[in-house]
C-alpha cells in the first residue's frame, strides 16, 4: 500500500491504525486454514471512521476486509489480497435494549453471549446461539448468518435481523428495514446484506428482534442400534407435533471419543444417540416428552432417558458440547464442515461418510444439528504431512459432492469464504453463479470489499487447506 | 537455523490451536490492550510464525514480554494448548536473541541470581525492610534492588506489606518421628523475607491440628521467577537441589504459601526429559506438591473468633491456572465464622503482578490492575483475601492507588484462618 493511503488512513484512525509487522500478521488469519498479511489494520469504533475509510478505499481500490472476533470456519475475514482490515471486535460500545418493543440495537463488535445475557435480564431471549457465542461477534453472525441448536425451532440470525445501517462500497451510509418485523417497502435489502460475508457492505448497526424467553426445558437421550432407524427417528419427532427447541446427533465415532475424552459412561456400542430438548411451560413439557417417547415406540425406538433434573440435563448437553475438543487429538488439526441434507437423508449422509472414512483412511467423527439436517463432518488431521492433506482434500470434497447430490447444499452455516468457492457452482449451477455475480458487480464494482470469496477464481475447481 | 528454532521454540504446541478464540474473553492482556497480539491465540500464532520464519524473533518479542504468564488461556483452552511451554520457550530465544536492557538487568542480576538463592542476603533484605518499616526509611527498600529505583516505585513501596523478621521455624523438629500427617515446609525465598509471618503462621496452624511439620535444610529457591525471564539453567540446577533435599524424608505432602512458587514445583516434572531417572525423580515430587489451602481444606477447624468483614478473594493465577486448585481456599474461607464472603466478578483474572511484571512493565502492569479493581469497587469488600506474596502486594498497591487504603483490609488467606483459630504470630 502506498504511504500517502497509509497516511490518509491514519488521519482518520490515529494510533488505532495498526501497521506492524505482529499486528498485520495476528489479523491475517480465523478459525480455518491460512496466514495472509493485510497492509494494514483499523480498530473502527464509530460510523463516520467506516464511512471515510470506505471512501479512501473506493478512491485507490484498495480491498477491506471486515473482521469480527474470526472464528469463521470458511475463511470469512482472511485478507487474501492484502489491503485493510477493519477490526470491529473493539466496537461493542452499544447494547441497548428495548423490552417493550422486543427489540434490541447493537453495534457491530458486541459478542453474541452478552446479546443473549441482557435480553435473559428482561426475561426475553436472542434465540440463535452459534457455539462460539461467548467469542462470536453479532456482525460476524450477520454477515455469515450463522445458526447454532436452536435452529431447528427458531431458525437462524437472518430470522431475529430487522434492520441495518450499513456503509457501502463508495462509503455511503444507509438504513436497510426498520424497527417493525412487518416491513415489504422495497426489497429486501436487509436479508441480501445477512450471510453475503462482507462482500456487499460494511454492518455497523443492527436492530434485533426478540422473543419471551421459555420458563423451563427439558431434554431427553435417545440411543439407537441402527443407523436407518436413527435417521427415521428424526422426522419422526418432527412430525409427531411436537417442536424440539434443540435435536442434536453424535454418531458411533464421536460417542467413542467423548468416552475416551471424559469417561462420562455412554453407551460406546451405540451407533448413535439424539439429544432432544423442548422449551417451554413445565407441564407441557412433561405432555411434549410423552408424545415423543411414544411417536418413537411407534417404529420400536424404547431407549429413551430422560434427564431428571438440572445436573443430569446440563451432563447431556456436556456430551455435545465435549464432541470438539474430544476430536482434536495433540498435534493434529480439526477441520470441521457443514454439509446439510434434507432430514430424510441423513442416515444416507452417514453411511456416505463412514465409507468415505474407510476409503481414505481418516479420522472422522459427525456429529451435528440432527433437526434441521445440519451435519458436521470433523476430520483430524496432521496438517505437516502433505499426503495427508492431500487424502483429507479428496475425501471433503466427495462429502460435498454427495450433500449436494443429496439435494443438500455446501454449507448450512459456516459460510463459502475461501474454503468452498470451488464447489459454488456445483450447487447453484452456472446461472446461479451469474446472477449472485450480476449483484455484487452492481454493489462493489471495483471489488474491494473481501475479495477473493464466495466466487471460484477462473478455473479453480478443486477443495485446498493450504496457502503456504 | 530454520531447524534449531522450530527445535527451540514449542512449535509442535502451536498445532494444537485451533485458533478457536476460546481464550481472548479470560486473557487480561488482551482485555486490557484490545490487540490480537496480545491476546493467547496471537501469541502462539507469533511463535509459530517465528518458528517458520516468517517474522523474526524480534516481532514476537511485544507480544511475548507483555503476556503476564498467568495461563488462564490454558485453563478455558478446549484442545488443552500447552500455553506455558510455547510461552516458556519464547521468553528462552528472545532472552538469547536480546541483550537486557539496563534496568532489567540490574533487577534480575542483584535481586535473582544472588539475593534469591542466598538465605543470608534474603534475611539480611528482610532486616533492611524490617528497618525501613519500623523506621519509615525509604532507602532500605531500595536497598532490595528488587523495586529499583524508578520514582513509579513510590507507590509500590507503600504497598509493602508489614514485614516481621524471618526467623527460623521448626528447624529442631526430628522428622523421622512421625505424628498423623507429616510435611515437608516449603519456605521459598521472597516469602521468606517478605511473608516471613505467613509462614510461621501456616506452620502454627498445621502443628496446632496435629500435623508433622518439618523444615528441612538444604532447600533452596523454587526458580519461579528465573522461569519467567527465561533463566531455565538456573531453574534446572534449583530444581535438582530441591528435589534431592526433599528425598531424603518420607514425607505425606511438600507444602508452600506461595501459588507461584507451588506451580513451579508441581511443573518439575516439565523440566526432565520423560524416561530419565530424574523425571521419575521429579514426578515423585510433584505428586506431593500442595498449597497451603489444601492442607487447610483437609482440616477440621476448630475456628472460634469471628471475623466480621465483607469479603472478597483474589485467586493466584498459578494456583489455579497451573496447580488447578480452585476451591480448597473458598472452603477455608467459607468456615470462617462472621465472614461474609462475596464471589468478585472476573474473580479470576489476573491482578497484573505476575512476577516482576509489574516491575518490568509497570504501565501496562497498572493497565490490568485498574480493570482488577474496577470489579473489586462493585463489590465493596472490607477484606481481600490473597493467596500469593505478588498478587498481595499488588492489590495492596490497587488499594493504595484508589484512595482505599483505609477502608479495604488486604489478608493472606493463612492469616485468616489463623485469626479465626486464634493463633498468633509471635
Ligand atoms: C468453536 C467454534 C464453534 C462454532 N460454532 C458455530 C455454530 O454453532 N454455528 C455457526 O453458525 N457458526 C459457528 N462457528 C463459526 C463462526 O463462529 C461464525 O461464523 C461466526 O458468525 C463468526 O463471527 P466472528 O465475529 O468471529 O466473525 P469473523 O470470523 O471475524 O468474520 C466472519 C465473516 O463476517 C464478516 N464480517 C465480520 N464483521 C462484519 C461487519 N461488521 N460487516 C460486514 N461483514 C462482517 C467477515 O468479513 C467474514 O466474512 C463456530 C466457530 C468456532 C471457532
Ligand atoms: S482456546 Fe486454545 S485452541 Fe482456542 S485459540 Fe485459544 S489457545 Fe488456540
Ligand atoms: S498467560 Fe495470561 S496473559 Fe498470557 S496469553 Fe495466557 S491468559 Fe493472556
Amino acid at each position: 500500500m502506498e504511504h500517502v493511503v497509509l497516511k490518509e488512513f491514519e488521519n482518520i484512525m490515529g494510533k488505532r491504525l495498526l501497521t506492524e509487522i505482529d499486528d498485520r500478521m495476528s489479523y491475517g488469519y480465523d478459525g480455518s486454514f491460512g496466514q495472509y498479511i493485510p497492509d494494514c489494520v483499523a480498530q473502527v469504533m464509530s460510523t463516520e471512521e467506516v464511512q471515510r475509510i470506505m471512501e479512501i478505499a473506493d478512491w485507490h481500490e484498495i480491498p477491506v476486509c471486515a473482521r469480527g472476533a474470526s472464528t469463521s470456519l470458511s475463511g470469512g475475514p482472511l485478507p487474501v489480497r492484502g489491503g485493510i482490515v477493519l477490526d470491529f471486535s473493539q466496537w461493542d460500545t452499544k447494547l441497548e435494549i428495548y423490552p417493550d418493543d422486543l427489540i434490541m440495537k447493537v453495534s457491530p463488535g458486541v459478542r453474541t453471549g452478552d446479546i443473549h445475557k441482557l435480553a435473559e435480564a428482561h426475561n426475553l431471549m436472542y434465540p440463535p446461539d452459534p457455539s462460539s457465542s461467548s467469542i462470536c461477534t453479532i456482525g460476524g453472525n450477520l454477515a455469515e448468518n450463522a445458526g447454532g441448536p436452536r435452529g431447528v425451532k427458531y431458525g437462524v440470525t437472518k430470522d431475529f435481523v430487522i434492520g441495518l445501517e450499513i456503509v457501502t462500497a463508495d462509503g455511503k451510509v444507509l438504513r436497510t428495514g426498520g424497527r417493525t418485523v412487518k416491513n415489504v417497502t422495497g426489497y429486501d435489502l436487509t436479508k441480501l446484506i445477512v450471510g453475503s460475508e462482507g462482500t456487499l457492505a460494511v454492518i455497523t448497526e443492527a436492530t434485533l428482534r426478540l422473543i419471551p424467553k421459555p420458563s423451563d426445558t427439558r431434554t431427553a437421550m435417545i440411543i439407537f442400534e441402527d443407523l436407518y432407524t436413527a435417521g427415521k427417528s428424526i422426522s419422526k419427532i418432527l412430525t409427531s407435533g411436537v417442536r424440539p427447541s434443540k435435536m442434536e446427533i453424535l454418531d458411533h465415532n464421536a460417542i467413542n471419543k467423548v468416552e475416551d475424552y471424559a469417561g462420562l459412561g455412554l453407551p460406546r456400542e451405540a451407533v448413535a444417540i439424539i439429544l432432544v430438548e423442548v422449551d417451554g411451560d413445565p407441564d407441557v413439557l412433561v405432555k411434549e416428552l410423552g408424545i415423543v417417547r411414544k411417536a418413537l415406540s411407534e417404529i420400536g425406538v424404547e431407549n429413551v432417558q430422560v434427564a431428571s433434573n438440572k445436573e443430569e440435563e446440563a451432563r447431556l448437553w456436556q456430551v455435545r458440547k465435549l464432541v470438539s475438543p474430544a476430536v482434536v487429538s495433540s498435534g493434529y488439526t480439526k477441520i470441521s464442515e457443514d454439509a446439510t441434507v434434507p432430514l430424510s437423508r441423513i442416515p444416507d449422509m452417514f453411511r456416505k461418510i463412514d465409507e468415505i472414512k474407510k476409503k481414505y483412511n481418516l479420522n472422522i467423527v459427525v456429529f451435528g444439528h440432527a433437526g434441521d439436517g445440519n451435519l458436521h463432518p470433523t476430520i483430524n488431521t496432521d496438517m505437516r504431512d502433505p499426503e495427508e492433506v492431500d487424502r483429507v482434500e479428496r475425501a471433503v470434497e466427495e462429502i460435498f459432492n454427495y450433500a449436494i447430490e443429496l439435494g443438500g447444499t455446501l454449507s448450512g452455516e459456516h459460510g463459502i469464504g475461501t474454503m468452498k468457492k470451488a464447489f459454488l457452482a456445483t450447487e447453484m449451477g452456472e446461472e446461479g453463479v451469474a446472477f449472485q455475480q450480476a449483484i455484487k458487480r452492481a454493489l462493489d464494482p471495483k471489488n474491494i470489499l473481501n475479495p477473493g470469496k464466495i466466487f471460484p477464481e477462473k478455473g479453480e475447481k478443486r477443495l485446498v487447506l493450504r496457502n503456504d | 537455523m530454520t531447524e534449531s528454532l522450530v527445535e527451540k521454540l514449542d512449535y509442535e504446541a502451536t498445532f494444537d490451536c485451533v485458533q478457536c478464540g476460546y481464550c481472548l474473553p479470560v486473557c487480561p492482556t488482551y482485555i486490557a490492550f484490545k490487540k490480537e497480539k496480545h491476546s493467547p491465540r496471537g501469541r502462539i500464532n507469533l511463535v509459530k510464525l517465528a518458528a517458520e520464519e516468517r517474522i523474526s524473533i524480534d516481532d514476537m518479542q511485544e507480544g511475548i514480554d507483555l503476556c503476564l504468564g498467568c495461563r488462564a488461556c490454558e485453563t478455558v483452552c478446549p484442545t488443552n494448548v500447552r500455553y506455558g511451554d510455547i510461552l516458556m520457550s519464547a521468553v528462552e530465544v528472545l532472552k538469547e536473541n536480546k541483550q537486557m536492557d539496563i534496568v532489567e538487568k540490574a533487577a534480575r542480576t542483584s535481586s535473582f541470581k544472588f539475593a534469591l538463592k542466598n538465605k543470608r542476603v534474603l534475611g539480611l533484605i528482610n532486616r533492611g525492610i524490617y528497618a525501613y518499616q519500623s523506621s519509615g526509611m525509604k532507602k532500605a527498600v531500595k536497598m532490595t534492588g528488587i523495586l529499583g529505583k524508578s520514582k513509579k516505585m513510590d507507590q509500590m513501596n507503600r504497598a509493602m506489606p508489614d514485614i516481621i523478621l524471618s526467623r527460623r521455624i521448626t528447624r529442631n523438629v526430628n522428622p523421622f518421628r512421625r505424628k498423623r500427617l507429616s510435611v515437608g515446609f516449603f519456605e521459598g525465598c521472597i516469602m521468606d523475607a517478605f511473608f516471613a509471618n505467613v509462614n510461621r503462621l501456616a506452620v502454627k496452624i498445621m502443628q496446632k491440628n496435629n500435623i508433622q511439620v518439618t523444615n528441612i535444610p538444604g532447600q533452596t529457591c523454587c526458580g519461579a521467577l528465573q522461569h519467567h525471564t527465561g533463566e531455565s539453567e538456573e531453574t534446572l540446577k534449583l530444581a535438582m537441589e530441591n528435589i534431592e533435599a526433599y528425598e531424603k524424608y518420607d514425607f505425606d505432602y511438600i507444602v508452600n504459601t506461595i501459588g507461584g512458587c507451588g506451580a513451579t514445583l508441581k511443573e518439575y516434572d516439565k523440566l526432565f526429559e520423560p524416561g530419565t531417572g530424574w523425571h521419575e525423580r521429579a514426578k515423585k515430587f510433584t505428586g506431593k506438591v500442595r498449597d497451603i489451602s489444601q492442607i487447610m481444606a483437609m482440616i477440621d477447624f476448630d475456628f472460634n473468633h469471628e471475623i466480621k468483614k465483607n469479603a472478597v478473594y483474589q485467586p493466584s493465577c498459578h494456583l489455579e491456572n497451573v496447580q488447578q486448585v480452585f476451591e480448597a481456599p473458598l472452603d477455608v474461607i467459607h468456615q470462617v465464622p462472621g465472614l461474609n464472603y462475596m464471589e468478585m466478578n472476573e474473580k479470576s483474572l489476573c491482578c497484573g503482578s505476575a512476577g516482576i511484571y509489574n516491575i518490568l512493565h509497570f504501565d501496562e502492569s497498572m493497565q490490568i490492575l485498574d480493570l482488577k479493581m474496577e470489579n473489586v469497587k462493585k463489590s465493596k469488600p472490607d477484606l481481600i483475601i490473597t493467596s500469593n506474596p505478588g498478587c498481595h502486594i499488588q492489590m495492596k498497591l490497587g488499594v493504595e492507588r484508589e484512595g482505599l487504603a483505609d477502608e479495604i483490609e488486604v489478608k493472606h488467606i493463612v492469616e485468616i484462618a489463623a485469626e479465626a483459630c486464634g493463633v498468633r504470630g509471635n
